[in-house]
């Protein structure tokens, strides 16, 4: 077991010094690679608690694709070089209170749940039909429980993710005029026949050649 | 206490026993892709030093271990340096899980193949990070192209496994392989095989969507600022990479260790020797297809991952599932 706890310290430590410095650092992309870090030692949490799937999803979708997308982004933009002057200027005064309130919010809402699940741990069973066989893994177990009591709320959020990504694309989308394709179906189908012309040129006449 | 110790002992012996074949295997696969490459084009190949040039990897080894490492001026270092070892390290990593035969596997965990699909979209941060670290053209632009390319083909390989997992029912490896005793997944799923081994392609980076390093545009691409030891780690982690997916593929669509036929010769042969031969058959093929086939164009790439592939793949989904369910094949427990 101490083995296991010193991992947990170990593991915790990396989390929160490595949430500290995305906010601290100067640099925006080191800024994403420690998101990075710290999402895959959340993932390396949720695999100590024994929740192998969401481990593994977490480091799949955050890791592997979103985080991929924000590094893209911030290298695109190209502000890596911009010095971070948000703490001392001005403007700070104004953004500290709001922050400070979101964050005041979060809590109150860890605290919620997590009271809730240390002073009364029958509250939550009693309320919700999710009965846990202990003996399947907790994929098939998220899986039971996703894809038969909560199939119409997944499906709800499918389709709400889907209709934002198809406003995102709209919303974007822009037809530009004079943009030249290249279609390889086209270049692929050209026939000798149609593609080369041989031409008879008379002597000292040239020839002229409609394009 | 010592308990623990000598837990920690056990695995770490464990773990050099696997990961000094794989090394010794990436150094002589590198000889064997040459060699192929070079019959594909009538030549030789390397042939000089030991026997069949078997020895030239080594000697190509030693060759970058005692170059100098130059690390550019307006390079970011920390990131420079972490690039090529996070390449590797997440090559060899993912090898923790593969299963040898019924009992030779390292790690065999519930969530196999998530974990290799995992490590395997890792794989992009060695490449970005050397790009952007470089802080130079050339690997900047190969870094934005081959992370857009890694994140495309992942999707469909990402399908293609759900296609597998249907039939399957469970995530292990060992479980994947066992299932294909009846039937390897290959007969029932031959296009979905053709569109993993493609998307394998593109994934590592491999001829013909090698543009994250086209030599004739990039240079180098993200590989470029990068000499000696350094460039070697990245050279070997996308061997090692290309090896995975190898493995990947047989344990997926080739029946992992299991022989071709359960008859008297074939049963002597040990599985781990199987797996091994299924491993070399695609990389051969690998190697091919980089002599035969010129690079594609970016915008085709892009075409083929998301408008071909995608649809593809997901239409097999459908219609896999839809014949487990019809006949009832559903795997249950």
């Amino acid at each position: 077991m101490i083995i296991h706890s010193i991992f947990f310290y170990f593991f915790a430590t990396i989390a929160i010094i490595s949430a500290i410095m995305v906010t601290a650092s100067k640099n925006t992309v080191h800024s994403v690679f420690f998101l990075i870090l710290d999402f895959i030692t959340i993932s390396c949490l949720f695999i100590m608690i024994g929740a192998e799937f969401l481990g593994m999803i977490m480091l799949i979708v955050y890791v592997g694709a979103v985080a991929v997308l924000f590094l893209f982004v911030v290298m695109m933009l190209n502000v890596s070089q911009q010095k971070n002057t948000w703490f001392s200027s001005e403007k700070s005064s104004t953004h500290i209170p709001f922050g400070l309130l979101i964050s005041l919010i979060i809590f109150i809402e860890l605290i919620i749940v997590v009271g809730g699940w240390k002073f009364k741990p029958d509250l939550i069973q009693s309320y919700s039909s999710i009965g846990v066989n202990l003996n399947e893994t907790n994929t098939h177990s998220i899986g039971n429980v996703l894809y038969t009591d909560y199939i119409h709320l997944f499906q709800l959020g499918g389709m709400i993710l889907l209709v934002s990504m198809i406003g995102a694309i709209v919303l974007t989308f822009r037809t530009r005029v004079g943009v030249k394709r290249q279609s390889y179906i086209k270049q692929i189908s050209r026939e000798k026949d149609t593609a080369v012309e041989l031409v008879n040129v008379e002597s000292k006449k040239g020839v002229k050649i409609d394009v | 206490m010592i308990d623990y110790f000598f837990q920690l002992l056990d695995h770490t012996y464990k773990i050099l026993f696997l990961l000094i074949p794989v090394l010794v295997s990436v150094a002589m696969v590198v000889w064997l892709d040459r060699r192929v490459w070079a019959f594909v084009q009538k030549r030789r190949g390397p042939n000089v030093v030991g026997p069949f040039g078997l020895l030239q990897s080594l000697a190509d080894a030693l060759k970058y271990i005692f170059k100098e490492i130059i690390i550019p001026a307006s390079a970011n270092k920390v990131i420079f340096i972490l690039a090529p070892i996070v390449t590797m390290t997440l090559a060899l990593v993912a090898w923790a899980v593969i299963p040898f035969s019924n009992e030779f596997v390292l790690a065999d965990i519930n969530v196999g193949i998530l974990y290799l699909f995992a490590i395997s979209s890792l794989g992009v941060y060695g490449i970005i990070m050397g790009g952007w670290a470089s802080n130079s053209k050339y690997p900047f632009l190969g870094a934005i192209r081959s992370a857009a390319q890694m994140v495309s083909y992942e999707v469909s390989i990402g399908v293609i496994i759900i296609n597998v997992l249907l039939i399957v029912g469970s995530l292990n490896l060992t479980d994947i392989v066992l299932a294909q005793s009846k039937i390897w997944f290959i007969i029932p799923l031959f296009p979905m095989f053709i569109i993993f081994f493609i998307s394998a392609l593109a994934e590592t980076n491999r001829p013909p969507f090698d543009l994250p390093e086209a030599e004739a545009e990039l240079v180098a691409g993200y590989q470029t600022e990068y000499s000696g030891m350094m460039y070697a780690m990245f050279w070997l982690g996308e061997y090692a990479n290309i090896l995975l997916m190898c493995a990947m593929g047989s344990i997926l669509f080739l029946g992992g260790w299991l022989s071709p036929i359960e008859l008297y010769p074939f049963n002597l042969v040990p599985s781990p020797i199987w797996l091994i031969l299924k491993i070399l058959m695609l990389f051969i093929i690998f190697a091919l297809v980089k002599a035969i086939v010129p690079r594609y164009r970016y915008d085709q790439l892009m075409k083929l991952g998301w408008k071909i592939f995608l649809p593809f793949s997901l239409l097999w989904v459908v219609l896999t599932s839809s014949y487990l369910f019809y006949f009832d094949l559903l795997p249950k427990n």
